[in-house]
């Protein structure tokens, strides 16, 4: 995927350059830009994830999560996730020995959707880009739509 | 546009370093390990940081408001949805990384909703994601997810735009540009 991602934006870099130069000093100007307001709040939200991820080991999280049941352990699940800042890649083995251990799957689902959807510690920056109002608005949706989609997949599965 | 004093800007890092003093005191083992987390989260995000600026400053340079208008503007309808649905799903990197992009798209007039359900396919239903998910789980619950996040997100958007005022959404637009634009 990020060959992908850096293909793409080489070809249309390149196609700039060959088209408008000017454009492309702007579009890169305004790349820098962003970069150097990005810098301060993307390096505390990674001391922030690196917190995270240490202090919540997976043994920690399969020992909560492994024997609850229920509701209860849909928003165990649901709270978790939206802590638990570890890549995908990680979460989904994670998850599936979540299963193995005995957790529901209405549970695992609510802890994997919110791991990737509800993000308390990116909070921060987002209200920074689209302040507190709409953030938070989006972050209860979120939530909300984690809870939906655990229900819809202990009822389905 | 205010300026900020540099102690306010960077509070949040201001924190974080003075945690990582603390727990520093507490218990070194910790943050030995949150220090390696943190370079690789860095690696990461290094690593997948340069072409998705490149993407947001070819976006502001070359797309004029009128194109984004038309594609993704307040009369896109369904149009705009689909749009913002490839925008997202072609994505890779963790959430975070989005916020440029939206920005840009906020910045260009395209409509919230649209933005917000980017956002949402970014984060829980991107191409990479659902392959992997795939391969863990099986084909039944990755669709039942892909279907279920899908219509969910797509009633969040029109659910957001429709809680939010036209000074809130002037809010949006305001701090999404002091974020794209110098501070």
């Amino acid at each position: 995927m990020t060959i992908a991602l850096y293909s793409i934006a080489g070809g249309l870099l390149l196609l700039s350059i060959i088209f408008d130069i000017e454009k492309t000093k702007k579009a890169l100007k305004s790349s820098l830009r962003t970069l150097k307001n990005l810098l301060s709040p993307l390096v505390s939200i990674m001391i922030l994830t690196g917190f995270i991820i240490t202090l919540l080991s997976a043994e920690t999280i399969n020992s909560i999560l492994g024997s609850q049941s229920g509701i209860l352990g849909i928003i165990i699940g649901i709270l978790l996730g939206s802590v638990a800042m570890i890549p995908s890649f990680v979460a989904y083995p994670l998850a599936a020995s979540l299963l193995d251990y005995g957790a529901g799957y209405a549970q695992v689902a609510a802890f994997i959707c919110s791991l990737m959807i509800v993000v308390f510690a990116t909070l921060p920056l987002e209200i920074k880009y689209f302040g507190k109002k709409a953030t938070i608005l989006r972050a209860i949706l979120c939530i909300i739509v984690s809870f939906t989609f655990a229900l819809i997949v202990g009822a389905v599965m | 546009m205010k300026k900020k004093s540099f102690l306010r800007r960077n509070l949040f890092l201001i924190i974080m370093l003075l945690a990582l003093i603390v727990v520093f005191f507490i218990d070194q083992t910790i943050v030995t390990g949150v220090i390696t987390k943190t370079k690789s989260n860095f690696l990461t995000a290094a690593t997948l940081l340069p072409p998705i600026l490149i993407l947001a400053g070819l976006l502001d340079a070359w797309i004029p408001k009128e194109v984004m208008i038309k594609y993704m503007g307040k009369d896109s309808g369904l149009k705009g949805f689909f749009f913002a649905f490839i925008l997202g799903a072609v994505a890779a990197g963790p959430l975070y990384l989005a916020y440029p992009i939206a920005a840009m798209l906020i910045k260009k007039k395209a409509r919230y909703s649209y933005v917000v359900f980017f956002l949402g396919v970014w984060s829980g239903l991107k191409l990479p994601i659902l392959i992997y998910e795939y391969k863990f789980f099986d084909i039944k619950f990755t669709i039942v997810h892909f279907i279920t996040v899908f219509i969910l997100f797509l009633i969040t958007s029109l659910i957001i735009e429709k809680l939010l005022t036209k000074k809130d959404l002037e809010i949006i637009e305001e701090t999404s540009y002091s974020m794209i634009e110098d501070k």
